[in-house]
């Protein structure tokens, strides 16, 4: 698994500014922040510092791929990310990163694909499918499973549209609860996983949402046959310094910031039941 | 030669996978094919619950009325999957809508009539009972997660 190494800088954040901003959801937004030239891979976070309010680990949401500004999605939820999806093109913002471990896109080659997203889940997820879907033939099935609350809330909608119509993959979407105007899938993101075509034997599942989908994901993905070393979740706890120093982050044995976010089911199962931690 | 066929679509219903061929001729002797066109309603609110769907083509979604909202979407019924449990207990009533969101082709299958055979065979009720627990609970385990609402800002 490719773990970033930690810059000297790395405690330090740069000033950057924002460019262009997008409203998802009634309460997600996605920046562009115009920084120098930064290289990552799918699944990393950056630290966004808003002045004077704080700073929160933000998962790259952008294609690795492409050159130009970092895209970050954010929920307005407490007071730094509210701060952040109020910053205006031109405003400046701290950034630090890129930091974590990165989905396993490479080592996925020449094996199926599940990406199974829940809610804002999605966002981390997004650059490890944009590699999928540029290097397409690398790849057996690629599957997306999104699940949300509600028509209202699913993130990049257009862009989920434009994946449906390429017909080289499956993109199934599920929401929780709908009115008369949804004519797509209702109920849970894991009866999604019991329908969806893919050889378990030679699947490799990527998994991000609250934890406790991510839990019964996981559950039912090993159900279905594949194997807990194939399948990877992102975690997520209070992440301070994201280099390892500060401790906040522990989860058992292991620090999310520096040993996460992404880890494999199998390294951190049994500590998802510990109620303690 | 009409139940025979009934038969082999109930056993092809993943509901019954494995079953015996004698009890897929039991279920057979209680059922007949339906179809519903886009819109059209497989049941009501309120309406006795005098049978269920092992739905074959097409998507239902099942769904409840709300005051001021309109009809609230909790769960869609896909191919392979059933729709309908109220026949099992009483008092026998649908608690919500089930809509067809698509042309949809099932096996209505008599609860009365399966009913009372599971009483006179206890065997065949207790195999029926087990199938029908399994999806029951699963669902239970989803609407569990649902009520959670675990995508909220909370979450």
């Amino acid at each position: 698994m490719f773990i970033a190494p930690v810059a000297e800088t790395a405690s330090v954040p740069i000033v950057a500014r924002i460019g262009a901003r997008r409203r998802e959801t009634h309460d997600t937004w996605t920046l562009a922040i115009e920084a120098a030239e930064f290289s990552f891979e799918p699944g990393q976070f950056n630290m966004l510092y808003a002045f004077g309010v704080g700073e929160i680990p933000v998962s790259l949401s952008g294609d690795p791929g492409l050159q130009g500004p970092l895209i970050h999605t954010v929920r307005a939820v407490g007071s730094a990310s509210q701060a952040i999806t109020r910053l205006k093109p031109g405003d400046p913002i701290g950034l630090r990163g890129p930091f974590g471990t990165a989905w396993p896109v490479g080592d996925s080659t020449g094996c199926d694909v599940v990406v199974v997203a829940g809610g804002l889940g999605l966002a981390p997820l997004r650059p490890a499918i944009y590699r999928f879907l540029a290097e397409r033939e690398k790849y057996g099935q690629v599957v997306l499973l999104y699940g949300t609350r509600s028509p209202a809330d699913i993130l990049f909608r257009r862009e989920i549209d434009r994946w449906r119509r390429r017909l080289d993959a499956t993109i199934e979407v599920t929401v929780d609860h709908a009115d008369a105007g949804w004519h797509g899938h209702v109920g849970v993101v894991t009866r999604l996983i019991e329908r969806a075509a893919f050889d378990p034997d030679h699947t490799v599942a990527l998994v991000c949402g609250p934890e406790i989908m991510m839990r019964f994901a996981a559950n039912t993905l090993k159900a279905v046959g594949i194997a807990p070393q194939r399948i990877y979740l992102s975690l997520e706890r209070n992440m301070k310094c994201a280099i390892g120093q500060c401790g906040h982050c522990q989860f058992g044995p292991t620090l999310i910031c520096r040993d996460g976010a992404v880890m494999r089911y199998d390294h951190v199962q049994s500590l998802l039941t510990v109620r303690e931690l | 030669m009409e139940i025979r066929g009934l038969a082999r679509l109930i056993c092809d219903h993943p509901l019954f996978a494995g079953m015996s061929q004698d009890y897929c001729d039991l279920i057979g002797g209680c059922a007949r094919n339906v179809r519903f066109d886009r819109g059209e309603y497989l049941f009501r609110e309120g309406e006795p619950a005098n049978e269920f769907f092992l739905i074959r083509h097409g998507r239902v979604a099942l769904e409840l009325m709300a005051p001021g909202r309109g009809p609230i979407r909790f769960l869609t019924v896909n191919p392979g999957e059933f729709a309908g449990v109220s026949w099992l207990v009483p008092p026998y009533r649908w608690p919500y809508d089930a809509q067809a969101l698509e042309l949809t082709r099932a096996v209505s299958i008599d609860g009365s009539c399966l009913r009372q055979k599971a009483e006179t065979n206890h065997d065949f009720g207790y195999d029926m009972m087990k199938r029908f627990m399994t999806t029951l609970v699963h669902r239970l385990h989803a609407a569990q997660l649902q009520i959670l609402d675990v995508y909220s800002a909370r979450g």
